[in-house]
């Protein structure tokens, strides 16, 4: 006698796999539908921004009438708030993971640490917000400027640089650091000479990716005041500025559809400056990919 | 040859003092990078509560539990935060319905089914997903999505819960996809062929063995998700409105904790006002919120991370 | 015949072993030494002088704790936390363990080459000079000069001496083991330690690195670790026998081969067991 029925499993296995086909067409449509939200995205963007980027539109202040408006301040003072928050996030970040993987001991202040860090990169921003506002404007009286800016942002993408910048490290062998070793240098030689070149690839790659965070961010810099409309270049580090995402920001809030128009145009110059850094990381991780 | 360098070595001995002097002092500024990143936490709680608990002082922390009115504008302003937590949770709710199924479905597809080619096609448009800013999602939202949803939904108004959720739903499809698949594809291979072995097609593999195995990866970044829904900013502060009601139809417009705070510091609460003050106790509630789901995010993906 | 040359071996052998105290010093004096790592005890006892300007071969089977050894002498092995230890290795007399010894100074006149070759990803030149660097020596002129002496001694040199500035991955795996050596030449030390330094290469480089093994011994104190007991036959002068943790036997290299004193050594020489 056969203890399994052939006919039976015969037919469960026609619709097994009719289940398995169509269960992967469903699979595969939830994949494709980023790249679908993507492309209309990028479509309606470009469609309705495209004929207002000109010259003039990057070279004007903002104004009241969408024909004359432009992005000069939120450009230059994007380039001025990286110009505070890279140094300080990369110099902050890169020592943090320097610290947590070469002093560090293995103890409870090391793992509140580790603790901390990892919390802090599920933080909304908009806490950070209000940490700016209350530390960086009001407590230290740094005012709506771009340093108040600079350093919500730096802490802001701290965590994202202290991560990279301890997977870059931990990737280096230990060969490496024997062959300094060996040669009678000390551990900050070796950390210097060795582990920092090795690791550069890596931090920078992290680095320009946490940047590319931080010059999209918008909620924080509204929170600590960063102005919307101001007709004026940013003199140094103490100015009132504006950025792109929140020029793009007030764009989109306002009532007129002109208005959006401008805004997608803001949007492609901030997208374009997203592609370009990130082509930028990209070049580097690939250049550097294959070593050891 | 005339080069002795054991000599030379030996006379820069001088600067062995001053090497010993960094060997020091280099660690010491390490050590003070990483205590940014613990100060930050202290001045982030410090912050918060100091002026929340000033906030108490004038109202009162029951009203500000149950009270089912957030009005705090005028002479008879009113303090419940409930219409905001709810607008958060039917947002976060609305994207987590958009981005669980999308999520896990492209990472089952990626881990199990995807040729490498349509990985390598699928992967890095997550990846620029997950890089555009939330305020041209927000843009999206308001000028595309609403617009959209208009054509099905007749009188939805401009500003309402079902469009920016969706979009944050979207917006969170990348992360709940590629920790999903991390989780999967640590899955070790043995274990498929075990079942493919006893004649499993791949579909009841990935459901059967591969999606319970990773399950604390997939839960954990579920709990990540929801906790990056509930703190996010621009796509609510463009297209929710800001009318906090306690509500669960999608159709109306509402408010978020964080569209809340933004709505504030945009306009010009005076700086010592209890408005003023209200901001940090919304503030402080948000914060309690991600900060319990990323803790339990991480406590299930430790507690539960499978041995194999 | 064979009973011929033992019997003569046995004769000279006590006025040679005088003639050897006499002719060289001690560079390393060994003393009681144990290791552990954890719990786990590596190291056993080891008592073991090593002779200057000679090359002095370690053998034994795998897991014996012959690279622990090793790097006890440059202190290497401090790199693993776990690490304990007790008795004295004393270095041209100095306890190199003792409190107020300076470790940079030791590892400055104890080079060390290791099994898999392990070059910085930097240009050949970057590799050579990575030492004098390290020591202070800034001058262009004096570095170059140092690196051209430093790749002639180390039989590089004329291979690479027009692409300097390549980076040193782009070097076959022999060559890669030669600009270590370089490298470690660079700082003109008085030992070199070489821990299998040969395994991981094809036998022409190995070879090639023989042969400079013995150049070197004129003017270095080499300890050379070796898994081929033809190679450490060819190129040594003294040889130690480790098996777990233990010296079995420490003797001149001929003697060792041909008359080996303890029934171990004459096992693991003749193939029956590692
Ligand atoms: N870093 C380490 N941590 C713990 N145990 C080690 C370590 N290195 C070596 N050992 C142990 O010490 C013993 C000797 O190892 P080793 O000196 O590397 O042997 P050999 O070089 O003779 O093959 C082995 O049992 C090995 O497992
Ligand atoms: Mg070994």
């Amino acid at each position: 006698m056969n203890l399994v029925d052939k006919q039976l499993v015969q037919r469960r296995r026609k619709k097994r796999l009719f289940s398995n086909r169509i269960m992967r067409q469903i699979f595969f449509s939830a994949s494709v539908f980023g790249i679908v939200v993507l492309a209309v995205l990028l479509y309606r963007i470009f469609r309705e921004g495209l004929p207002y980027l000109d010259i003039d539109f990057l070279t004007s202040f903002a104004s009241r009438f969408p024909e004359e408006a432009g992005i000069k301040a939120a450009i230059t003072g994007s380039v001025w708030l990286m110009a505070v928050t890279a140094p300080v996030s990369v110099v902050l970040g890169v020592g943090t993971a320097i610290y947590l993987e070469e002093y560090a001991k293995e103890n409870m202040f090391t793992r509140f640490i580790r603790m901390n860090i990892s919390n802090l990169a599920g933080v909304p921003s908009v806490v950070f917000g209000l940490l700016g506002l209350t530390v960086f404007v009001r407590l230290m009286e740094m005012g709506r400027s771009i340093i108040a800016g600079g350093f919500t942002m730096s802490l802001l993408i701290l965590p994202i640089i202290v991560v990279a910048s301890q997977e870059a490290i931990r990737a280096i062998p230990n060969s490496q650091y024997e062959a300094s070793y060996a040669m009678g240098a000390t551990k900050w030689q070796t950390i210097r000479r060795v582990v920092l070149p090795a690791a550069l690839p890596g931090i920078l790659t992290g680095g320009i990716l946490a940047l590319s965070r931080a010059i999209g961010e918008t909620a924080p810099l509204l929170m600590i005041g960063a102005l919307s409309f101001i007709a004026y270049l940013p003199e140094n580090i103490w100015s009132g500025f504006t950025v792109l995402p929140i020029q793009i920001f007030n764009w989109t809030a306002r009532p007129q559809e002109e208005f959006h128009l401008v805004a997608s145009t803001g949007i492609i110059i901030l997208l374009f400056i997203l592609l370009l850094m990130n082509s930028v990381a990209v070049l580097i991780r690939h250049k550097f990919s294959k070593r050891y | 040859m005339t080069v002795n360098i054991k000599r030379m070595i030996n006379e820069k001995k001088a600067n062995r003092r001053f090497l010993s002097i960094l060997e020091k002092t280099v660690p010491a500024f390490f050590l003070l990078c990483a205590s940014i990143s613990v100060l930050t936490t202290i001045g982030i709680t410090l912050t918060l509560l100091v002026e929340t608990v000033t906030f108490f002082n004038r109202i009162s922390i029951i009203e500000f539990l149950t009270g089912t009115e957030w009005w705090p504008f005028g002479e008879n302003a009113s303090y419940g935060i409930l219409p905001l937590i709810t607008g958060t949770l039917l947002i976060t709710a609305i994207a987590m319905l958009v981005a669980l199924p999308t999520g896990l479905a492209s990472a089952i597809y990626l881990s199990e089914f995807a040729p490498g080619n349509v990985r390598k096609v699928v992967k890095p448009v997550l990846e620029v997903l997950a890089g555009i800013p939330t305020i041209v999602y927000g843009f999206f939202a308001l000028t595309f999505v609403t617009p959209m949803l208009q054509l099905f939904i007749k009188d939805l108004p401009i500003f309402n819960a079902l469009s920016p959720g969706i979009v944050v739903g979207i917006m969170i499809i990348p992360m709940i996809a590629s920790l999903s698949e991390d989780a999967m594809s640590s899955v070790p291979d043995s274990m498929r062929e075990g079942a493919l072995a006893l004649g499993s097609t791949r579909l009841e593999v990935a459901l059967k063995v591969v999606v319970p195995a990773a399950l604390s990866g997939i839960i954990a970044s579920f709990l990540l998700g929801v906790s990056r829904a509930i703190g996010e900013t621009m796509i609510v502060s463009v297209a929710a409105g800001s009318t906090p009601t306690l509500t669960t139809d999608v159709t109306q417009s509402i408010q978020t904790m964080t569209g809340y705070i933004v709505q504030v510091t945009l306009g010009d609460a005076s700086y010592g006002s209890t408005t003023y003050y209200s901001i940090y106790a919304v503030g402080m509630t948000l914060f309690v919120f991600t900060l319990l789901m990323n803790l339990l995010a991480q406590y299930i993906s430790g507690r539960f991370k499978e041995e194999y | 015949m064979m009973n011929t040359v033992k019997d003569n071996k046995q004769l000279s052998l006590v006025s040679l072993k005088e003639k050897v105290q006499e002719e060289t010093k001690a560079i390393y004096a060994v003393e009681k030494f144990n290791l552990w790592y954890g719990e786990n005890q590596a190291l056993y006892g080891i008592d073991m002088s090593i002779p200057m300007n000679k090359v002095t071969a370690i053998i034994g089977p795998s897991g014996c704790g012959k690279s622990t050894f090793i790097k006890a002498l440059n202190r290497m092995v401090e790199l693993v936390p776990s690490v304990r230890m007790n008795g004295t290795v004393k270095y041209d007399g100095e306890n190199i363990f003792s409190p107020k010894y300076k470790v940079e100074e030791l590892r400055t006149n104890v080079g060390m080459v290791f099994q898999h070759p392990n070059p910085f990803p930097k240009s050949i030149y970057e590799n050579v000079v990575y030492g004098p660097r390290t020591h202070g020596i800034k001058k262009k002129k004096i570095l170059e000069e140092i690196a051209e002496k430093s790749l002639k001694e180390a039989a590089l040199w004329d291979e690479v001496k027009d692409r300097l500035d390549e980076n040193a991955f782009g070097l076959s795996g022999g060559q890669q083991q030669r600009l270590c050596i370089a490298r470690c030449l660079a700082i003109e030390p008085d030992v070199i330690l070489m821990d299998e330094p040969t395994s991981a290469l094809d036998p022409v480089s190995t070879g090639k690195i023989e042969e400079l093994v013995q150049n070197l011994k004129k003017r270095y104190s080499i300890v050379i670790i070796t898994h081929n007991m033809q190679q450490a036959a060819r190129i040594s002068d003294k040889t130690a026998f480790f098996l777990n943790g233990q010296v079995v036997e420490h003797a001149d290299t001929a003697t060792l081969f041909s008359h080996p004193e303890d029934k171990r050594t004459e096992d693991y020489i003749t193939g029956r067991f590692g």
